[in-house]
Order: C-alpha cells, then structure tokens, then sequence
C-alpha cells in the first residue's frame, strides 16, 4: 500500500516537474566560441578569451526574459587550420550552435568559411584579420580590423616624412596584405621601396633579417607580427641589432606595439609611430571605464590589448542581435542585422559594419609611445579617419 | 626485436578479424553525428598501417612518415583547389603515385644507412618537406593552409557532405581495400622474407636474400598508402593545413601504433581509435595533461608493456587460457 | 663590394656564435651516442632545461649571470644523473625503437611539464649590463654578448677536448667507444663511467641551452623544433667524435645564417640538402669510423 502510494506521489511530482520545465524552457541560443589556448598563440587566445568573460560578466544577463545565451568554448590550438574547421563542424553539427566568434588566426578563419555558408551559421570574427577571406562567405562578419585599414594610411602619412623604407613582414595572409597596404600609400606619396622580406610565422628568428636592413640602410622599417610574443621579440631585435643608432625608424600597424606587450619592451619602444583602431591609453570615456573595469577584473597591472575589444564588441553585437530577434533567432535575419550594426560604444570610439563587404568600418588614430605616468602607452596624436573603410576591397573594386 | 608478435603461419582470416569492419557499420548506422570524427580515426587507421608495414614488419624506424602523408594531402589539395582536377579518385591515384615516388627516391638515401644516421634522415627529409611546404606560398597556401578545394561527387554520385556520411563510407572502402591487400602481403613468402630481414638482416644477407631490393618494395609500398591516407584526409576535410607535415604527425602516429601494437596489423586499427578518441575527449579538456599523458604512456609503454594494447590483450588471453586449461604457464 | 665584405663578416661572425652553441649542446649527444650506443633524443630536453634554469635565475632570483651559468651545468647534470640511474639504464643494450620510444616519451612529457609551468612563448633573457650593447673589432661594432659568446664556448671546448684527451677519465671514454668489452675486461667500470660521462654531456647541454638562450628561443616546444640540428651535428660529424661535430656544427651555423640572410625565401632548405649530400658522400660522418 504505502509502497504504491509513495510511487504514485514520485511520478506526480516528476510530472508536475517535467511540465512545468517545459512551460519555463528557455529559449538558449547556444554560441560556439573558438579561440587559441595552447601552442604559441594562447597570449592571443587569452585576449580574446579576457574580452569575452568581461562581457559576459558585465552584460551577460541584458537579454529579453525566457532568453538564455549557452556560450560553448573550444580550443583550436593555434595557426591551425584543419583542427579549427574541425572544432567549428562539431559545434555547428553535435552542439548545434546559432552563432559561430572568436578566432584568432586569419587561416582557420579560411578553414570555416565553407562550412558557415554551407550550414548558414552567422560567424563574427574576433581578430581574424585576412580581408581577401570574407568575400565568398556570406555569414561572415568581422568587428576586429583588417590590415589596409591601418597599413595604407600609415603608407601615405610616412611617405611625407621618409623617402626610403623597408618591410617586414609575418609570412601568412595578414601579413602580406600589410606589406601591400603599406607600400601602395609609400609609393603613392613618392617613396621608394628598397626591399621587402616575410618572415616565417613559426619561431621567426629576426636577427638575420634585421642585419638585413641594416645593411640596406632605409630611412624608416616597416613591421607587422601577429601582436603577442612576436611583437616582443621583433622589438627586441631591433634593438639588439642597434638600428635606433643607424638613424633607422621603426614604425607599424599597432600591433607591433600592442597594449598588453608593450611594457615589457623597454624604452626602446618609446617615440614609434603606428596607425591602429585602439589604444589602451586614449581619453575615451568609453575607454577609460573599459580600461577600469579590465583592470579590477584581471590585475591593476595588465592591460587590456585590441583584441579584448574586439571580443568586448563581438559578444555586444551578438547580443543586440538575439536581443533584436526576441531570442528566436535566424541566420539571415541575423546577418541583416550585422550588416547594419553600428557601436558608439566601444572603448575604440564609433565603428560600424559596410553593409557591401560585411567587413568593419574602424576609426584610426596616429599613435606614438610615450612615457605616461611612468609607464609606457601608446599615445594617441591625432585622427587619421573616423570611418576607414578596409581600402583594400575599395582598390579591388577600382580595378 | 623479438617482442614484435606478428607472424603466424595459419593465413586463414579468424572470427576475430570480422569485427573491425562490424563496429564501423554498427557506427555508420547508430552513431551519425559522429562520422566526421569516425572518417578522420578511419584515416589514420590507414596511415598507422603504412608505418607498421615498415616499423613492424621491415624494422625501419623513422620519424618522418608524414612527408608521404603530407605530400598525398597537398598533391590532392592542389589539384582540386588550383588545378581543377576534381574528380576523388583520380585525385587519390595522383596522390600515392606521388607519395610512392618520394618513397622510391628517399627509399633509396635511407636504407643504405643505418642507426641514428638513418633515423636523423627520416627527421631531416621530413622537415625538409615542410620547409619546402612552408615557402611555397604559391602553391601550398604556405601557413595559411590551402583552401577552395573542389571535391566532385565519387563516381558522379556521392557528394560530400557537412555530417562526413559520404566521407565515412568512402574511407571505410578505401581501407577495406588497402587492408586485403596488406594482409596478403603479409601472409605472404614476401612478408616472411621481411621478418627475417627484421630480425636478423646479417643473416638475411648471408642467405642471399635481396635485402635491399625488398627493403625498397616495401618502403615504396608504405609510402604509397600513406600518401593514400594523406589524400583521403584532405577530402574530407577539403582543407590542407602545415600540420600535415613535420615531426608532429609523425610522432603522433607512433604514438597510435605504439599504443595498439607493432607488428601486427591490428595494432594499427586499434591504436587509432583509442588514441583519437581520447585526445577527442581529453585534449579538449586538459591540453597540457594530454601531452604529458602521451609522454607518460610512450615511457611506460616501454617499460612494462611493449606490444600495447594488443599485447596486453595477448597476456591476458594466455593467463585466461592457462587458467582454463589448468596447465603450467611457459 | 665593401657592403658584402661586410655582409659577410657579419654572417661569418652571427654563423661561428650560432655554430659554437650548436657544438657545445650536441657534443654530449655524440659522445653518448659513441659510449653508449644509446640513442638519446632527449637530448634537446637538458638543452631546454638549462635555458630555463638560466633565465629563472637571472629575472626571478637575481642570481649573478656567471654563477647562473655554473647552475645550469650543475642542476642539469644533476637531474640527468638521476635520470640515468633510474630510467636510462634500463633500456642500455635495448633495441633502437625502445630507446627511440623512450626518449620521445620524455620529450613530450617535458614539453608539457615546461608548458604548465613557464607557459607556451619565448622566455627573455635578461643579460647583465656588461654584456650588452656593441663591442667594437677590427674596426667595426659586434653584438658584445655574441663576441662574449664564442669566446665563452671556445673556452669550454679547449677544456673539453683537453679533459678527453688528457685526462685518465678520457682515456676511459675514448677506450670504451672504441672496445666496450675490451673496456670491461680491462677493469674499466663502464657503469660508473656511462654516469659520469652521461652527467657532462647533459651538463654541457644545460650550459649551451642557457648560453644559448639569445640565440635559440627557450620555449616548450624547443627539443621537437631543435631534435633535427643535433642530430645532423652528430651524424655529419661523425658517432662518437669530438672533431667531427665542431666542424659540422660550425658548417650548419654559417649556412644556416648565410641561407637566412642571402636567401630568405628558402630558410632552411640548405641545410637539409648539405646534410643529405654529405651523408650521402661519407655515410660514417666527417669524422666516424667506419663500422
């Protein structure tokens, strides 16, 4: 007798249970997030992955009620490319994500883009910087930068003040576009180009190409490596190799004097000029809550680097569009969405996404490396453009 | 050497031996989210064979198998993205005939030394591929990988598709095919002459077998279906990445082999799957465990339990039977 | 022409420093190799070890840099002592693909273990004052810590070349890789002498990895990336000489800088090529025996 009732009185209860949590489902829209934790690149992962757990932590909860956000991390381990579009087809397949960000690396961004039209997944890149990628992907998006963007007008502004320069650049996509950036703006403006070399993306051992340059004598070196480590260590080389006392100038785009590497480079970073859509160091108040609120969560002393803001914008976007959809969302509705989405709120000023390429519309400033209360910050000098599109695609479409 | 199991005089094929090819169509039917993974462990159960053709069965040690591998993937990768040649199958032809022809030629460098100086040049000429791999931007897609690849459909039929199925089916014939064949090869006078050649290559000489001669057949041999497996992988994923080339994809297959067994065919099937699906599992959770694990395994492996986990298996098989039987242990 | 003097000064000079490091790892490796005819591919892993010994003791304890050297040689050549008597030693007379199981094993366990605890990137060095800066020779400005460099080494390696051909411990050495058993019958305790020796070749990789540290990144991944050039150091040069892999160190250090700095788009490519060449032409090495 009492047996049966306390069956009775469990399966109710399950019942009851079972129905009322189906009443309550919420709807979760489930984000797949992919950056880099180990290998050599996790000093970027760890950037993309600092922006994300600030925001979720902070904005995390500004949904519509019943709305429910499952954010699904996962590693690609680096410049990989075939682990990356196997991660992404596991998340769009087993977990069944809506939403595809993150990415660190422009080839696994390559590796994905097949899969992101072919199963109609909106993708938003949080670093990923190669250009010529997004065009046969439609559900592809990018808040991050791209290397015209800062290359080009950093070609034209050193073209007034140097009539010789020479490249370095990482040997992968990004880097070649900022090589190509950078010498059409120097041409433009009357310079001469004495020569150009890639250096390897793994392990790149600066020293013989810096002698290089030495050698050759050019008024004004201009770099780029993938930010992180590499940034150091071309610094590093540099200086080691005395071309500061050869009269020969260093500037980049901003990632070679990127936030969250730049004070362990030492003064021989102070007085370089680069062109970037961020600095930690700038005025905005946008910036400086930013800056506060990364500080009081990961350290008084770290800072936060460009690519935590772009994972910072990333989540916003991706958030305003579950927001704008009630939480029931579509991949088409959510790129027209994307396509449309302009941020006054980012620590880097107004940016927005061009409606053709689906690629970002940044804001770039003139930096230089300054002392600042000691310590050293890349220094906004002035506004190179408040809304440069990638030139790049601009010059394509010229042709 | 004698720990290497492997050859038995009975050729004919054991129930045991239906059960490989049973669980993957058990997969195939009951498990359809996972068939990308199951494409990707049939692949390197084809890659793991080739290097136990030659560490197992010809005692060649090398740490460079990948180059075959490697090569496959970007012979396939370029034709289909900058080539237009599109269709799989042939495709895979031009691929192991590429990956045999680098076996001939490297074949014939390597097994003229012995020792260190022939395991350095396995390193070498595998690093060498991919320095060769990483320059060539032009054509190899250098770091950023080579993307656009075009794959018609198999036999103007079977396109392939996000969930792998056609992926999985066609790996699964490609090693059924490859493993009759090796499996003959095995049983045959040929692969008699290569454990003799392995376990004692003086004596081999002495008794006037042509060491070379088959040592290059069989090298060619593994380095055709490696470059096999090279191709197949670049199909499924439709994607060729640097990380098909170089040390690690050497040493991961050796770690695979290793784990299931050298020597003995099925080593080959089993170290795949319990390697991948652990690195699957575990390496997402714990990446730096994960390396240590594989370090630990390789070192323990060798201490206690050379033959893997066939060899476990195999003991354990002897001690249950033992115990049956009631009779002495040998 | 004055700039490719220069050039080629250059290269000779950053070639000869890369080149004196290379020796300094790989000579233990060859003398092991030659003693023991145990395949050792962890070699790399004591180099690694002494990078990080080197660079925790300058940034984290403010240890002076020549005493910072002294523990990279003591500290490695202790733990590979131990290692020796507990792991090693078990596998001496094993087949090739235990050892070579072995030592991978170890390789890869190490990385990890260097990854948990130092994280994936390049660790700085950071060099006492003296030591940087330029130094100026015959009549143009060095990297002074490239110059402190090969002078360093060049000391090690007339101490070394001094200990084995003068010593009775080098005669020991030399009698054992010649004859091993002849070595035995003799009297020799070959154990303790596998130990002894073993101890200074690690201990001499410790050194080199630490000296190194400026030239050949300390990361995790360092003994997989640098396996290939220590081993073609020994098997160009020749199994168990000490001649034999000086030049062959010396060789890859200047092509190596030469290719990088002439031929970038190629990299490395040369060395491989050299390597196979010169294999193909004297299979025994530079400098081996013929066995």
């Amino acid at each position: 007798m009492k047996f049966t009732l306390k069956a009775v009185v469990l399966v109710g209860f399950s019942a009851l249970a079972l129905g009322f949590g189906s009443m309550a489902q919420a709807e979760t829209v489930k984000i797949g997030f992919i950056s880099s934790y180990s290998g050599a690149a996790a000093a970027q992962g760890d950037q993309l992955d600092k922006g994300v757990k600030l925001f979720m932590k902070l904005n995390g909860d500004k949904l519509p009620p019943g709305v429910k956000v499952e954010l699904i991390t996962r590693d690609d381990t680096g410049p990989n490319p075939d682990v990356a579009k196997r991660v992404a087809q596991e998340l769009i397949v087993r977990d069944k994500v809506q939403f595809l960000t993150g990415v660190v690396w422009t080839p696994n961004m390559a590796a994905i883009a097949p899969l992101t039209t072919e199963a109609k997944v909106p993708f938003v890149s949080m670093n990923a910087a190669g250009a010529r990628v997004m065009v046969n992907a439609p559900y592809m998006t990018r808040v991050s930068f791209t290397l015209w963007q800062s290359a080009y007008p950093l070609g034209q502004w050193a073209s007034k003040k140097y009539k010789k320069a020479y490249t370095s650049v990482s040997d992968f996509a990004p880097g070649h576009e900022a090589e190509e950036g950078f010498i059409k703006g120097f041409k433009e403006g009357g310079g001469e180009i004495l020569g150009s070399v890639r250096v390897p993306l793994a392990n790149p051992d600066f020293v013989p190409f810096m002698q290089r340059i030495k050698d050759a004598k050019p008024d004004v070196l201009f770099g780029f490596n993938p930010a992180g480590k590499a940034a150091t260590a071309m610094m590093k080389s540099y200086a080691d190799l005395d071309l500061p006392k050869a009269g020969i100038k260093f500037i980049g785009t901003g990632d070679i004097v990127t936030d969250e590497e730049l004070q362990g480079m030492g003064d021989v970073a102070l007085g370089i000029t680069t062109v970037h859509h961020y600095s930690a160091a700038s005025d905005r108040p946008a910036n400086k809550a930013f800056v506060a609120a990364y500080k009081k969560e990961f350290g008084a002393d770290l800072n936060p680097g460009f690519m935590v803001v772009a994972a910072w914008d990333a989540m916003d976007a991706i958030f305003a569009a579950i927001r704008e959809q009630a939480g029931k969302v579509d991949p088409d509705k959510s790129m027209e969405f994307f396509k449309k989405w302009k941020s006054t709120t980012s620590p880097r000023g107004t940016f927005s996404i061009d409606p053709e390429t689906r690629d970002v519309v940044n804001p770039e400033y003139l930096r230089e490396v300054k002392k600042v209360g000691g310590k050293l910050a890349n220094v906004e000098i002035e506004t190179i453009g408040t809304a440069v599109k990638d030139p790049m695609k601009e010059a394509d479409k010229k042709k | 050497m004698s720990q290497l199991v492997g050859y038995m005089a009975d050729s004919r094929v054991r129930w045991t031996e239906y059960l490989p090819w049973v669980l993957a169509l058990l997969v195939y039917f009951f498990l359809p989210e996972y068939l990308s993974l199951g494409a990707r462990v049939l692949t390197y159960i084809l890659f793991a064979l080739s290097l136990d053709l030659i560490i197992g069965y010809a005692g060649i040690i090398t740490l460079g198998h990948a180059s075959f591998f490697g090569l496959g993937a970007y012979i396939t990768g370029i034709l289909a993205a900058k080539l237009g040649v599109t269709d799989p199958l042939l495709q895979l032809l031009a691929s192991a005939l590429g990956a045999g022809l680098l076996g001939l030629i490297t074949g014939a460098v390597i097994l003229k030394m012995k020792g260190l100086t022939q395991l350095m040049m396995t390193l070498a000429i595998s690093a060498l591929c991919l320095e060769v791999a990483n320059k060539a931007t032009f054509v190899t897609g250098g770091a950023d990988g080579l993307s656009g690849m075009e794959i018609a459909p198999i036999l103007g039929m079977f396109k392939f598709d996000l969930f792998g199925k056609t992926a999985y089916l066609y790996c699964l014939v490609l090693l059924f095919g490859t493993w009759v064949i090796v499996r003959r090869l095995i049983y045959s006078p040929f692969g008699v002459s290569l454990m003799g050649i392995r376990e004692n290559s003086a004596r081999m000489h002495a008794i006037g077998a042509p060491v070379y001669k088959k040592l290059m057949m069989v090298y060619t041999l593994s380095a055709l279906i490696a470059g096999l497996a090279g191709a197949l992988l670049a199909q499924t994923n439709q994607f060729v990445g640097l990380n098909v080339l170089g040390f690690e994809p050497s040493g991961e297959l050796l770690v695979m082999l290793i784990l299931g067994g050298v020597g003995r065919l099925y080593g080959a099937f089993v170290g795949p799957v319990v390697f991948l699906l652990a690195q699957d599992y575990l390496a997402k959770q714990f990446p730096e465990y994960w390396y240590f694990g594989i370090g630990l395994l390789l070192v323990l492996v060798v201490l206690f339990a050379r033959g893997g986990v066939l060899g476990i298996m195999d003991k354990l098989l002897v001690k249950s039977r033992t115990r049956l039987t009631g009779s002495q242990s040998s | 022409m004055e700039i490719f003097l220069s050039s080629l000064v250059s290269v000779a000079f950053h070639g000869v420093a890369y080149g004196m490091i290379l020796y300094v790892i790989s000579v233990g490796l060859s003398v092991t190799m030659g003693l023991m005819g145990f395949a050792n591919l962890a070699h790399g892993v004591f180099a690694m070890a002494g990078g990080y010994v080197l660079v925790v003791s300058l940034s984290k304890f403010d240890i002076p840099f020549p005493l910072a050297l002294v523990m990279c040689f003591a500290l490695v050549a202790l733990v590979s002592v131990v290692l020796e008597r507990t792991l090693y030693a078990r596998l001496y007379g094993e087949a090739e693909l235990e050892q070579v199981l072995f030592t991978i094993g170890l390789i890869y366990m190490s990385v990890a273990v260097a990854r948990l605890i130092f994280g994936t990137l390049q660790q700085p060095v950071i060099l006492p004052d003296y030591l940087k800066g330029q130094f100026p020779l015959i009549g143009r400005d060095f990297p002074a810590y490239r110059v402190f460099l090969i002078v360093f080494t060049a000391g090690i390696i007339a101490a070394l070349w001094f200990g084995v051909e003068r010593t009775i411990w080098g005669a020991k050495v030399r009698a054992s890789v010649d004859n091993r058993a002849m070595a035995q019958s003799i009297g020799i305790n070959t154990k303790s002498l596998f130990t002894i020796t073993f101890a200074v070749g690690s201990g001499l990789a410790g050194l080199g990895g630490g000296l190194g540290a400026e030239i050949v990144a300390i990361q995790p991944t360092y003994p997989f990336e640098q396996l290939v050039f220590f081993l073609i150091v020994v098997s160009v040069g020749g199994l168990g000489s000490l001649r034999g892999p000086f030049v062959a160190a010396l060789l890859i250090g200047v092509t190596d800088t030469a290719c990088k700095y002439w031929l970038p788009q190629f990299g490395a490519f040369f060395i491989y090529i050299a390597t196979i060449g010169l294999l193909l032409w004297r299979p025994q090495g530079l400098m081996g025996k013929r066995s």
